[in-house]
């Protein structure tokens, strides 16, 4: 009898220590059902929201570049064009700058130095995108349309493959100048994350590649870039999310029209520009559907982007180890 | 487990208190109104000076005036607020009722080189033909007809518009409509439209920093921001053909000459009015309440305030740089509460003895 309640007295913590790691493992695993079920609920009512206008104008609603509130006609082909184009002058500019900033810090860098340039570049990371907006409006839309456009106007305007994308009137405002706002947004990030991979790589590595007499760039393109080639790619997608769905800094800049044209001088428009412009005063039925079929959009094409970043991990995983 | 009964007691505490902030906010002494934005800034100074008063406090959300026509026919809120004056069939339907509160004017403001504010005259159909990207450069003919002793220089016109849906392009586009067929068929008049030209700014504020901006850009702003941002307007031929510039005298001007009496509903625009100094892009902004009340109290508190913004509110309204109704339209806004609003059982809730002079 005595035994026996002692070990009642000693089941009873255990008792507890299992239901205490039962419902943490609930709480856990609701939460991170909670995540699924928030992205589901997320999609639906977008398509919900939205399928007035996708099913008045189908998958032409896709391909017509026809915005007009008036006669209830739409069609997201310049936004979506917008945020595409924007998208990528901005990787085109921040990738190879952000690599640049990442191969300084890790390999060239003196290690006095290392602390202020990354604790600097963290700081922009923090800026509010509006605050780039601001800036890119009335600082950098001025020396645009003064210098840099007249500038590419007179090397390339004449070019037969390029000319075509610096027409028009150089108004410091359009879809090059919210591709280079959004480059200068989105170097911070990827550089941060570079750097932070850059650094995982041995440095038994590294110092055997310099003891056979490789150089700085030998280094970082042969040993360290291969090494680190999945958080490379990893930092330049979150870039690339951030830059498809910046909002503040591009309607500042992009100049809002519903116009499609070649060229990067010209205004433009992206999709979540045009959802925070319009959205509040939507008047119409037809209007408000159309704006949030556009958000649908969005988020299926920052699906496909983040759904092609782990495709192209998955392949480079499969090929490692292989001789090339 | 103890270890969280602070917390516990903390939640509750929270909880108290913030339904305590909740039966404040719906308690009878606060009204809501949901709309517009254009009148926002006067709204809450009314309601400021208002509530120093009464204690009637007005909780006044601009969310603009297609969300406060949404708003005030869901029931949410006591009135609606906007800048678009809803057609007689539409507030039938609903059972609605409208009547202008204030006044402002829309401004083409202009940026070329060397040219001031006043300097630059235009008409409507050349101001139509710049939007319908048909003039596109300064020294165009037809402006040069215009401003024969102005220096225009050789330059390329950016339009700028709104990229918002906004009261001001509805009333700006419902101008040029009147004043060309052609911008009427081809772009229309609504909150907003499908501009095939220039470049796009989000609010008065956007448009502004566009065309201080944009060297040879044209753009149109609510009066205000004309005049606290100190842009060039330019002056505009009216409906009798005089050349008239913005201010709160052409204003009235626009608004003492349209026929409110014989508009059923105030479905009124006030654009292209006629009268000898009347500014031509002039317009009102719209409250909306329910004709028949099931709570007259609110519906009564809701009048009286608009009432003491009419009588006691003007000099507060110009300067903020808005434009007040003249009396005319006052007392025929005040008769129409009367025949119109009733209480459930169809009892008048205003009488004349509520004025508030």
């Amino acid at each position: 009898m005595a035994a026996n309640s002692l070990l009642h007295i000693a089941d009873a913590p255990l008792k507890r220590q299992r239901l205490i790691d039962r419902s943490f493992q609930a709480v856990t695993t609701a939460s991170a059902w909670f995540v699924l079920v928030i992205l589901a609920a997320i999609i639906v009512s977008l398509f919900v929201g939205g399928w007035q206008a996708l099913s008045t104008f189908g998958p032409a609603f896709l391909t017509t570049d026809a915005w007009n509130p008036v006669t209830d006609k739409f069609g997201a082909l310049v936004p979506i064009y917008g945020t595409l184009v924007s998208s990528f002058i901005a990787l085109i500019i921040a990738v190879p700058i952000s690599f640049g900033i990442a191969l300084f810090l890790t390999e060239i860098s003196p290690h006095w130095l290392r602390r202020p340039i990354g604790t600097a570049i963290e700081l922009l990371a923090a800026i509010p995108s509006i605050i780039y907006g601001m800036w890119g409006l009335f600082v950098f839309a001025p020396i645009m349309s003064q210098y840099i456009q007249p500038w590419l106007q007179n090397h390339f305007g004449e070019a037969t493959l390029a000319g075509p994308l610096f027409e028009g009137a150089p108004l410091g405002i359009g879809m090059l100048p919210a591709g280079i706002i959004l480059g200068i947004m989105i170097i911070p990030f990827i550089a941060s994350i570079m750097r932070d991979v850059f650094f995982t790589t041995p440095k038994m590595l590294k110092e055997s590649a310099y003891a056979v007499g490789a150089t700085h760039w030998e280094v970082v393109w042969n040993v360290v870039l291969p090494y680190t080639r999945v958080g490379a790619i990893g930092g330049i997608f979150l870039g690339l999310g951030r830059a498809l769905g910046e909002t503040m800094a591009v309607t500042f800049v992009i100049g809002n029209t519903h116009r499609f044209s070649l060229s990067l001088f010209e205004p433009g428009n992206s999709i979540a520009s045009t959802l925070a412009n319009e959205f509040n005063e939507a008047v119409g039925d037809m209007h408000t559907s159309a704006l949030i079929a556009l958000g649908l959009v969005l988020f299926m094409i920052t699906f496909i982007v983040l759904a092609a970043a782990k495709f192209l991990l998955l392949s480079l995983e499969r090929r490692e180890g292989v001789k090339t | 487990m103890r270890s969280l009964k602070p917390l516990k007691h903390l939640l509750f505490a929270g909880a108290a208190v913030f339904g305590l902030t909740a039966g404040v906010v719906n308690a009878e002494s606060t009204l809501n109104g949901a709309g517009a934005t254009f009148p926002y800034p006067i709204y809450s100074k009314w309601a400021e000076a208002y509530k120093a008063k009464t204690g009637v406090g007005l909780n006044y959300q601009s969310i603009g005036s297609g969300g406060g026509i949404k708003q005030i026919k869901a029931r949410t809120v006591d009135f609606g607020a906007s800048d678009k004056p809803l057609p007689v069939e539409e507030l039938n339907e609903s059972g609605l009722m409208q009547f202008p509160m204030v006044m402002g004017g829309v401004v083409p403001v202009i940026h070329v080189k060397g040219v001031k504010a006043g300097q630059i005259r235009l008409t409507g159909a050349v101001l139509a033909d710049i939007y319908l990207g048909k003039i596109t450069s300064w020294d165009d003919a037809a402006i040069k007809k215009l401003n024969p002793h102005a220096r225009l220089p050789k330059q390329k016109i950016t339009a700028v518009a709104r990229a918002d849906g906004s009261g001001t392009t509805f009333i700006f586009t419902h101008y040029l409509s009147q004043v060309s067929p052609e911008f009427k068929e081809k772009i229309g008049n609504n909150t907003s439209v499908a501009w095939p030209t220039g470049v796009s700014g989000k609010g008065n504020e956007g448009v502004a920093s566009y065309v201080q901006r944009l060297d040879g850009s044209i753009g149109y702003v609510e009066y205000a921001y004309a005049l606290q941002n100190k842009m060039a307007y330019a002056l505009m031929q009216n409906k009798a053909g005089h050349f008239v510039k913005p201010d709160s005298q052409t204003f009235q001007a626009a608004a003492a000459g349209a026929d409110w009496k014989g508009t059923p509903g105030f479905s009124l625009m006030l654009t292209n009015q006629p009268g000898a100094k009347s500014w031509p892009i002039t317009g009102a902004t719209f409250i909306l309440v329910y004709k028949k009340q099931d709570k007259p109290e609110t519906v009564k508190e809701v009048l009286k305030f608009f009432d003491w913004a009419y009588h006691h509110g003007s000099k507060m309204a110009e300067t903020l740089d808005y434009v007040p109704m003249p009396a005319s339209v006052v007392n025929l806004v005040e008769a129409t509460w009367k025949k119109d609003i009733a209480d459930a059982s169809g009892n008048a809730v205003w009488t004349d003895a509520m004025i508030q002079k």
